[in-house]
């Protein structure tokens, strides 16, 4: 191929793109021959890794710029299709479609929350922090308020968010690993985390970049194809997203004619741990205004404070090009977000609906034990039914599924081949090791640049940074998937603390880092630990029993914590001197596209 | 008022415009989440949960490309975008 890697990357994509759906005809084919569903599972999961691996070994590198932020040569819309992998992670893959199924129309809070932050990102933070030209998110509060102090703190915030994060991405990663290779839990954890390692030690940001990339259009094509083909396949339409109507009025019907109805307390004990049955409607709105709009509010404050995703805006060639590549971010997150809603519809008609073949509901508890994928499915604990009224018929109240049976099972009850389940556990796995690379690399990256490099030994040569920076990946890699090992919480629970812990510490400090000159390092430092430590109070009063207050839950105490943040630290700012004449000249730049960025080309 | 100066007048006077328009779309609607979902509205869902699952969601990229070519404009015309060669 001619000319440099950066012009041709369309074409190098686009080879990738035939090659991959090539590699989809020929399992498909495969299975036709007679290739067993388990020969195809770990056939996927391996193709794909494996070609993450090797993107990751040509992206090699030994430049500080390339490492810390690909040499900030990433094009807008390819920046884009990696930050939409980089953020959209196993939860947003497998287990959202699963919560929009059980709870309607107050989950849907978190498909307005996880895409209304990115405006924020755009119009408050990127264009700025690129700008800036720096390395980490702590490199620019370190900078911007100057002294260690802030450095570090600003580096405590993102390891506690990042790492909480990490861990529930390592968990799903292991969790696919294990049911698509068929090994046990405790050893997929660390498959899945060596495959993660091999994507980002080699080529740091530059190797996430280019596999990120690779891995959004594994987890988009094995998202959508699924959904289109069980829309057509049940004659719900064409084109999914315009045509359901009828079908959510359907489901608002049957609900109407099954009831809710609630199960006794002992009978409910009977149902394996982590499954649900549906409880709530699908479409009518069943949230009081403040729970839907607190929810949404602290997952767009967390999405603008989030480091790994505003690291990927340091990689764009200029500040124009960031702005742009946020809008193409949020398209791409689009196409999957909006597809989310549909697909548990889908899935819950298919199931519930007695007018369907697929309908379970009304049948006798002989017949659905009967059915192969609900004999599968019980078997891996993500199916149960039990006959609470002893009538002998299947009710509403009587059926269970886990929440990621969803996304995982309903190809096989809609009754697609085989080949789509293994194209599923790819796209999840793609899903979950983008995010899990994205979210490593963020913590190795601030503690080896911001604490090591800046703080302890700011002599130490190239060669020395890197080599430490990599000896950080594979520890934090290591401590994330033993404590993954642990199955301590659920994956989505942890997910939105991580929201919660970043928003608390971080979102204040870098707005007003831009937007208010007179914001000096104490009022800074005072806000981004007043704010973590008010924030992780409120947690852990309100898990120990504590009744909150203004109805913020353990899913929103971000808002507590951003709230004293912000006060805390405009109170001390006013209180203490305002920023030297340099600093406020700073400001003064960051404000203006042209020109040199504040931090050199390599520092 | 310097050159500097004016550009960011306009540029947070683009920033308000911009908040406002999110929070319409991202909390403003959901207040009267319960009396617009009576309504049927494109392809025939009820209002509220088409804004959930497409409305709003579309809204946010719109916006954000928006926002990104104003911002471009303010730049040019104070002179402080940037030079390809940068």
């Amino acid at each position: 191929m001619k000319g440099n890697f950066i012009d041709n990357l369309p074409k190098v994509y686009g080879i990738y793109t035939g090659g991959f759906i090539g590699f989809i005809i020929i399992m498909a084919i495969a299975e036709q021959m007679g290739m067993t569903a388990k020969a195809i599972g770990i056939a996927f999961v391996a193709f794909t890794v494996f070609i993450y691996a090797l993107i990751g070994w040509l992206s090699r590198t030994a430049q500080a710029d390339a490492y810390y932020v690909a040499g900030r040569q990433v094009p807008t819309v390819f920046n884009g299709m990696a930050t939409a992998a980089d953020w959209m992670s196993g939860a947003s893959f497998v287990a959202m479609a699963g919560g929009i199924y059980f709870k309607g129309y107050g989950y849907m809070a978190l498909l307005v929350g996880w895409t209304g932050g990115y405006v924020l990102v755009a119009s408050l933070l990127a264009p700025y922090l690129r700008k800036f030209g720096c390395y980490t998110v702590p490199d620019f509060i370190g900078t911007r308020y100057g002294g260690n102090l802030a450095r570090f703190s600003a580096v405590v915030v993102l390891t506690v968010a990042s790492f909480t994060y990490v861990t529930a991405q390592i968990n799903a990663t292991g969790t696919i690993a294990s049911v698509a290779l068929d090994i046990p839990f405790q050893y997929a954890v660390y498959v899945g985390l060596i495959s993660i390692l091999l994507c980002s030690m080699l080529g740091g940001m530059r190797g996430v970049t280019w596999t990120q990339v690779a891995q959004y259009i594994v987890l988009i094509i094995a998202y959508l194809l699924p959904v289109f083909w069980i829309s057509n396949k049940m004659g719900a339409g064409f084109f999914p997203h315009f045509m359901l109507a009828d079908e959510v009025a359907r489901i608002g019907e049957l609900e109407q004619q099954f009831g809710f109805v609630k199960n006794a307390a002992a009978d409910l004990k009977t149902v394996p741990k982590g499954l649900a049955g549906i409880t709530k409607a699908h479409s009518a709105v069943n949230a009081t205004p403040w729970a839907f709009i607190s929810l949404a509010l602290a997952m767009m404050m967390g999405t603008a404070s989030l480091p790994h995703v505003m690291m990927r805006y340091f990689t764009t060639p200029s500040v124009k090009a960031a702005r742009k590549s946020v809008g193409w971010s949020l398209f791409f997150i689009f196409l999957l977000y909006s597809s989310a809603p549909m697909l548990a519809t889908l899935s819950k008609l298919s199931l519930i609906d007695p007018n369907l073949p697929t309908g379970i509901i009304g049948k006798t508890f002989a017949e659905v034990e009967a059915i192969d994928w609900y004999q599968n499915w019980n078997q891996a604990n993500l199916m149960f039914i039990s006959d609470f009224n002893g009538n002998g018929t299947l009710e509403l109240n009587e059926f269970f599924m886990g929440g990621k049976a969803v996304v995982l099972a309903t190809p096989e009850i809609a009754g697609l081949p085989y080949v789509i389940s293994g194209l599923v556990a790819a796209g999840g796995m793609a899903a979950a090791m983008s995010t899990a690379d994205g979210l490593i690399l963020a913590i190795a990256n601030a503690i080896s640049h911001d604490v090591y490099y800046k703080i302890i030994d700011p002599k130490a040569e190239t060669a020395k940074r890197l080599l430490v920076a990599r000896v950080l990946l594979v520890v934090i890699g290591f401590a994330g998937a033993t404590i993954a090992a642990m199955e301590i919480q659920g994956i989505l629970g942890s997910v939105i603390w991580a929201f919660d812990f970043a928003m608390s510490g971080l979102f204040f400090p870098l707005v007003l880092g831009v937007w208010w000159k007179r914001a000096n390092r104490q009022g800074a430092v005072a806000g981004m630990l007043g704010g973590l430590i008010a924030g992780a109070w409120y947690l852990i009063w309100v898990r120990t029993g504590g009744s909150g207050f203004l109805g913020i839950t353990q899913l929103t105490f971000g808002i507590f914590g951003s709230a004293v943040s912000l006060v805390l630290m405009v109170v001390v700012s006013l209180m203490t001197a305002e920023p030297d004449k340099a600093t406020q000249k700073m400001v003064d730049d960051v404000r203006v596209p042209s020109g040199k960025t504040i931090l050199g080309k390599s520092h | 008022m310097s050159n500097q100066q004016k550009h960011w007048e306009k540029t947070r006077g683009l920033l308000f415009i911009t908040l406002a328009i999110w929070f319409v779309f991202s909390i403003g609607i959901f207040l009267f989440g319960a009396e617009m979902n009576e309504v049927t509205g494109p392809f025939g869902y009820p209002w509220t949960y088409w804004f959930t699952c497409q409305g709003s969601l579309g809204a946010f990229v719109i916006l954000i490309f928006w926002f990104a070519n104003r911002q471009e404009k303010i730049d040019e015309e104070f002179g402080f975008s940037e030079r390809e060669d940068e």
